[in-house]
């Protein structure tokens, strides 16, 4: 089974040590995490996380068993890209001397759809959202004009395919969730992968 | 006692129930205590230090209801908790204090992780306001055991011990059981609260202990099992702690299924059933290995395939179809792939798929396994059992040791050659008769985890074997069993050697033995020292009344044999190799 950059969601409560918990299933078997992101979810106090890592489904899908695991964790879910909205934010600072003499970088800027954050008489701030490409296409633009410094966020994702999964997650302020809330996902995706 | 203490007993008697019954405002400490009284808690293997100073002062006034066991080393607080844990099927529970305290916990904790057993550990920390400040006795305990439990919380507030605490009990045995830990501040032991009574937790939202069951997966499992012509069952420790031990014999002999356990799920059938046999992995038998290969329906019950059982993966059990019976939905498709995922309590699985399994009998494919039994027996258990020189073996110490326990003792093991010899000879006929570190391989396991067994289930016997060199990791326990006198036989097979890494230098070194030969005390004499009698035997015509006066003493004793010093453990399944390489003597290796 070949690498791919998977995004794994995860539902948490919000608790203390439990991205300690987490980080350790991926450093125990020595799996960098490529992108880390925690957010609360659009349920009151469920907590979620987007992982980003390269690895084959196989150890993805085991990884996400051992996750869903944890006595705090909700759910969890792996997608690849193309199942997932998902953008990253990145800045990138500039001297404002350069800006001002080179015209065509407020127009290179403009087309990486880049905007201004802050401007200072000796530098200027600029923040671009996208994907990974197009972030990294802007440093290369920026380098020859003495790109001082840059940095980009963790990932944040939106699965695709979320029929009702609000409910879902909604389900788990019930004493008694339903079956689909509760079931293991990829216990439910055995058919799909081995076939009897 | 006389008239004094008496009034005293009941002066303290009444404060106590007065607290109980009006009082409402306690401290956390009490809160703790209130806590294991309502979880049922009779027995608590503990050693108290600075930060846990307020627990111990209230356990002071729960004497009367609370056992409490001070060991003498926090490994063997938490190696006794387990042997507790695994001999009554209850939570074992552990006290120790803050920083070393705590980390002399890690062990066992990683064993009770590995091995699915259910301890609670209340660990005293510094006050909430030096945490992170380097205090005396600081250590960061809940992210050093985040790895190896179950489930851990820090708590900083009085008023979250009871549903803390309620948590942890119900955390620690339901589903997969494993160990957890509770770290109390000492504020929070001190501080006095709001008490509004105990509720024990059997639900948390985010945590489910078992899958829910498909039944179309069970209808699978049923039609493969009856389409089989070579149907195997392997089973672990799952059967056991599922307490389905009835279950699972209605099963195999229902559907007349040949079965074989794995180390840890030793005596949840006795030894002697028809259909059992034998053990499966690396010093298991030969029969249950080598047809692993061989038959056509694998079915695997409360069992993890763990690289010991299993060998080189690649070669293992490739032309059967695979069942896998499992609570843990993690431990499905990780090492083998499943065919059929039964996942769910096998409490509840087993009897839903023995209601759908046709009535059978594989008489030929028994006696293949009894062919290969056969064959070990001539290659390797004959002259275990019988040698032909005076030199004493392991195995005939275990065989006279199942004639005179008629297989009813709880034998603990530790770790090394004896424990395989141990596991591959001992007779037993009930279940949760096998306490041993099996995934951790936790040498100096088997004394506090014996001693723990012994308050388990007094109504057993408990025998510890252990070999010399596991033996001097954990003898100041020694101390313990002076002070508070629990039934315990120590059987040593002293071969004055580190058995097992010698027998790996030998097979795989070159004979290239490196810090094997360990040296050991006067056994009997230290025994001694510590008011427990002893004998050391050196020769055949000894053993049998050793072994008997051993039994017969009433309260603890310590029997040291000498064995063979270079005797290997046959048949091997040596490791980078499949199942169906196993070897029945070094010149096959």
């Amino acid at each position: 089974m070949e690498k791919k950059e998977y995004t794994i969601t995860v539902y948490t409560e919000n608790q203390v040590g439990l991205l300690n918990r987490i980080a350790i299933i991926f450093s125990r078997r020595k799996i960098n995490i490529d992108s880390l992101n925690t957010s609360p979810s659009e349920v009151d106090s469920v907590h979620r996380f987007n992982i980003v890592i390269n690895e084959t489904e196989d150890v993805v899908r085991k990884l996400c068993r051992q996750i869903e695991k944890q006595v705090e964790v909700l759910k969890a879910y792996y997608n690849t890209h193309d199942e997932i909205v998902w953008q990253e934010l990145a800045l990138y600072k500039v001297p404002t001397e350069v800006i001002a003499a080179e015209v065509q970088v407020e127009r290179l800027l403009r087309q990486h759809g880049a905007h201004t954050v802050v401007i200072r008489n000796d530098y200027t701030v600029f923040a671009a959202v996208g994907h990974r490409e197009e972030t990294d296409k802007l440093i290369k633009v920026l380098e020859p004009y003495g790109l001082i410094e840059f940095v980009r966020s963790a990932r944040v994702a939106i699965i695709k395919n979320s029929d009702g999964f609000h409910e879902k997650l909604k389900e788990f302020e019930y004493r008694e969730p339903g079956t689909e809330a509760i079931e293991n996902e990829y216990l439910d995706k055995h058919e799909e992968i081995f076939t009897m | 006692m006389n008239m004094e203490t008496l009034t005293i007993k009941s002066e303290q008697k009444e404060k106590q129930e007065s607290r109980r019954e009006l009082s409402r405002t306690i401290s956390g400490s009490v809160a703790v205590m209130e806590a294991l009284i309502a979880e049922n808690v009779r027995t608590i293997f503990g050693y108290p230090g600075g930060a846990i100073m307020p627990i111990y002062d209230a356990l002071f006034d729960y004497n009367d209801q609370l056992n409490h066991i001070l060991v003498r080393h926090e490994q063997g607080a938490i190696h006794a908790a387990q042997g507790f844990a695994r001999a009554s099927g209850e939570v074992g529970v552990v006290f120790a204090t803050s920083g070393p305290g705590a980390t002399n916990l890690v062990t066992g904790l990683a064993d009770a992780q590995i091995d699915s057993t259910p301890v609670v550990c209340i660990t005293g920390q510094v006050f909430a306001h030096l945490l992170g400040t380097d205090a005396f006795q600081e250590t960061d305990v809940i992210n050093i055991t985040m790895p190896v439990t179950k489930w851990n919380y820090q708590v900083t507030d009085a008023s979250e011990i009871p549903a803390v605490l309620a948590k942890a009990f119900y955390i620690a045995k339901s589903g997969r059981p494993g160990p957890v830990v509770i770290d109390i501040t000492k504020n929070a032991q001190l501080q006095l609260f709001e008490y509004k009574g105990y509720q024990t937790c059997d639900h948390i939202r985010s945590y489910r202990p078992a899958p829910i069951i498909r039944k179309e997966y069970v209808e699978k499992a049923a039609h493969l099992i009856n389409e089989a012509e070579r149907p195997f069952v392997i089973f672990g420790q799952g059967v056991i702690l599922g307490k389905a031990e009835e279950d699972f014999k209605n099963f195999i002999e229902k559907a007349g299924l040949p079965a074989a356990w794995t180390i840890m799920g030793m005596s949840a059938i006795p030894t002697d059933h028809p259909l059992a046999v034998g053990m499966l992995g690396m010093h298991g038998n030969y029969g249950p290995n080598l047809l692993t290969n061989e038959c056509d329906v694998l079915i695997a019950v409360g069992m993890r395939f763990d690289d010991r059982v299993t060998g080189r993966l690649d070669k293992y059990a490739k032309q059967a179809k695979v069942i896998h019976l499992d609570i843990d939905p993690a431990e499905i498709d990780k090492n083998v792939k499943t065919t059929v995922p039964v996942w769910g309590d096998c409490k509840e699985t087993l009897p839903m798929l023995t209601a759908l399994v046709e009535q059978k009998l594989y008489p030929q494919w028994l006696q293949k396994f009894k062919d290969c039994q056969q064959k070990e027996e001539e290659k390797v258990i004959r002259a275990e059992m019988n040698p032909d020189n005076e030199v004493l073996t392991m195995g005939e110490v275990i065989k006279e040791l199942n004639e005179l326990t008629n297989g009813n003792a709880i034998i603990v093991t530790d770790v090394g050659q004896h424990q395989m010899v141990a596991c591959r000879y001992a007779k037993m006929n009930q279940t949760k008769s096998n306490i041993t570190s099996g995934g951790l391989g936790t040498m100096g396991f088997a004394l506090p985890a014996a001693i723990g067994a012994s308050y388990g289930d007094p109504s057993r016997t408990t025998v510890a074997v252990i070999g010399d060199g596991g033996f001097q990791m954990t003898l100041q326990e020694l101390g313990t069993i002076m002070q508070f006198k629990p039934d315990v036989k120590i059987l040593i097979l002293n071969n004055n050697f580190l058995g097992m890494v010698r027998q790996w230098q030998q097979l795989f070194h070159e004979k290239r033995y490196s810090f094997v030969d360990i040296q050991s005390p006067d056994f009997v004499q230290v025994a001694k020292g510590f008011g427990i009698p002893g004998n050391s035997v050196t020769k055949r015509e000894d053993l049998k009344t050793a072994i008997k006066k051993m039994l017969e003493h009433k309260g603890s004793y310590l029997l040291e044999v000498m064995v063979g010093k270079e005797n290997n453990v046959f048949p091997m399944v040596p490791q980078g190799r499949g199942v169906a390489e196993i070897v029945l003597c070094k010149e096959e290796v």
